[in-house]
């Protein structure tokens, strides 16, 4: 049996660990204690659109833990951090990053020799305490290799998260869809986070949503000139979420709203680099970049 | 003469208690606070702090009481000149209506009610501090000039009844030059601080957002060029000077605090009107277009 282990038990560290128990051996790595006991304890109980209880060994000792696949289910703004515990551990084991944004395979590459898998993940949920998670969006984690991995590799990982009852899928190269998610949640998380406004139609029309598309374009623009061809329209999949009838509050607008650092840079930097580095200009995303970032230290 | 301030709040005030202080002028205001009309009905209205006066003048809350003027200074909020003024303009219809407000646009709801409009500027500052008192903050000049076809001699007259009152107001025939430069100094600062939540002075220290305010006060500055406005200063400069420590480093803008009041704020008269103006005369300005969609957003955020 395949063992995982799953660094970072938040909202979406939670809906893997627990689904891919009841197909894997899997241990969750936590950064507390007694989250750990918490989970050794209680499993993991979910709520939403499935409903069970898992099982699995938890650790906040990195030693403690062995597995062939890692999945770091952390904040990109904590995925340094929780790289660098990993060094010099879980040698052998491929790991896979689910951060939102570009760059977090070479934040984890840099600390360790780990074959690399990259993903993406739209499914979303609610946290209700340590062992609690409520899942609410069943939307899909896409997977392709990144280091040292093949897409072969990428579809093992893609079929185990499916048979979990998760939805999952595999590309021979993720970039197309990362990139797409990547000017998605770069231009509607720090609109969110900058305006207080959940993702609601106000980002699909009016004056909002002229500058929403403003700034997709610049993100399409960038992309194209990263040699990109997008998988998915960047502004229809911001239309099609605006209109589930449930505005989603993006990550971005609850961290600043609880004045938490947040995945600024792995998500609008990461783009706002990218276009540099291709002589593409993209002031809008410039702006709001430096506006989250003022924002994030307007809490001090 | 006769001259009625049409928004007593703090800036009005200003205006309304300095010019009691003339034998030969006759103030009226029109508010809509009944507690702040009472109060300067029944005692005066004071001003303390950068100077202590205290004015007799006649307080209204209902326009329809107010007499024919000579004057009228408009000192509302820019997003309530067109009910105001449509309220008063009867008292008017002979005579000058100055607006002192913030913003672009207020000539334009001014002349569509009264036939002779003045342009201007005003730098003073202060704050209610209870009915019938106010604070004053900053001492400052006041520019004014004729919009359209009002007599200069009037605007000249104005200037000099408020200069002996102990408001200093400069009477010039082309008022844009300072309007624009406060206009472009507020839309480049005041949004931004409303957004991050940071001081003028943190605003300013951050050099990336520093850029961010420049690229602003650059799309203001092109807008004016295209209209052959000269500003009288460089709003760089301006805001530079206030960002030391002993200036304004620790000041909210009154954009932030009235997001943080959840006031609506007077952002389409601001980096709004940039943008109105700069379309009419083919100036694309993006980056105030978008700090202008962002503030109405966090106003339509408070319906949530």
């Amino acid at each position: 049996m395949t063992r995982i282990c799953v660094a970072g038990a938040g909202t979406i560290g939670s809906l893997l660990a627990a689904h891919l128990a009841r197909v894997a051996e899997v241990s969750v790595l936590t950064r507390r204690e007694e989250h750990a006991r918490a989970l050794n304890d209680q499993g993991i109980r979910v709520s939403g659109r499935a409903d069970f209880t898992a099982r699995v060994s938890a650790s906040a000792d990195p030693s403690e833990l062995d597995a062939d696949l890692v999945i770091l289910a952390c904040k990109g703004s904590d995925l340094d951090a929780l790289a660098r515990r990993l060094a010099g551990h879980f040698a052998g084991a491929t790991v896979m990053t689910v951060q939102n944004g570009l760059g977090a395979e070479d934040v984890v590459g840099a600390r360790g020799a780990w074959p690399l898998l990259s993903a993406v993940t739209f499914m979303s949920g609610t946290r209700h305490g340590d062992t609690r998670v409520e899942y609410i969006l069943d939307t899909a984690t896409w997977i392709g290799p990144y280091r040292d991995t093949t897409p072969a590799d990428a579809h093992a990982v893609a079929d185990l998260i499916a048979s979990s009852g998760l939805k999952a899928e595999a590309f021979d190269d993720l970039r197309p869809a990362q990139w797409s998610k990547l000017i998605f949640n770069a231009t509607v998380n720090a609109v969110a986070a900058l305006t207080g406004l959940p993702h609601d139609r106000n980002f699909a029309e009016g004056q909002l949503g002229a500058l929403v598309h403003a700034l997709v374009d610049e993100g399409k623009a960038a992309a194209s000139a990263a040699g990109v061809e997008l998988w998915e329209d960047p502004w229809e999949m911001n239309v099609l979420a605006t209109q589930r009838g449930h505005a989603h509050r993006p990550s971005m607008l609850e961290d600043v709203a609880a004045h938490r650092p947040t995945e600024i840079e792995l998500i609008t930097g990461a783009l706002v680099r990218e276009a540099e580095k291709h002589g593409v200009s993209v002031p809008l995303h410039t702006a709001l970049y430096r506006l989250v970032k003022a924002k994030e230290a307007s809490y001090s | 003469m006769r001259v009625c301030i049409v928004g007593c709040g703090a800036v009005g005030s200003l205006f309304a208690a300095n010019l009691a202080q003339l034998d030969d002028v006759e103030v009226w205001a029109y508010d809509a606070s009944r507690e702040h009309v009472d109060a300067i009905n029944a005692n005066g209205l004071r001003l303390s702090g950068a100077g202590d006066v205290l004015g007799r003048l006649s307080a209204t809350t209902d326009a329809t009481a107010l007499p024919a003027c000579d004057f009228g200074i408009v000192a509302t909020k820019a997003m309530h000149t067109g009910p105001a003024i449509e309220a008063t303009a009867h008292a008017f219809a002979a005579g000058c209506v100055a607006t002192v407000q913030n913003g672009l646009g207020n000539e334009e709801a001014l002349a569509a009610h009264v036939e002779r409009v003045i342009r201007g500027t005003t730098f003073p500052a202060g704050k209610l501090v209870e009915p019938g008192h106010v604070q004053w903050d900053v001492k400052g000049d006041t520019t004014i000039g004729p919009y359209g076809d009002t007599p200069f001699t009037e605007v000249e007259r104005l200037a000099d009844a408020c200069t002996r009152a102990g408001m200093p107001t400069q009477a010039v025939r082309d008022a844009r030059g300072p309007q624009w430069r406060k206009v472009i100094f507020n839309a480049s600062t005041n949004p931004i601080g409303a957004l991050t939540g940071l001081t003028h002075g943190r605003v300013c220290e951050r050099p990336d957002l520093r850029a961010l305010v420049s690229a602003l006060v650059d799309e203001g500055k092109t807008v004016a060029a295209a209209q052959s406005i000269l500003l009288d200063a460089d709003p760089e400069q301006l805001i530079d000077h206030a960002a030391k420590p002993e200036v304004a480093y620790n000041h909210k803008a009154s954009m932030l605090q009235d997001v943080e009041a959840r006031r609506t704020t007077e952002i389409d008269f601001l980096n709004g009107g940039i943008v109105r103006f700069g379309r009419e005369h083919g100036v694309p300005t993006p980056l105030n277009e978008a700090i202008w969609a962002l503030v109405k957003g966090v106003e339509a955020s408070w319906g949530q």
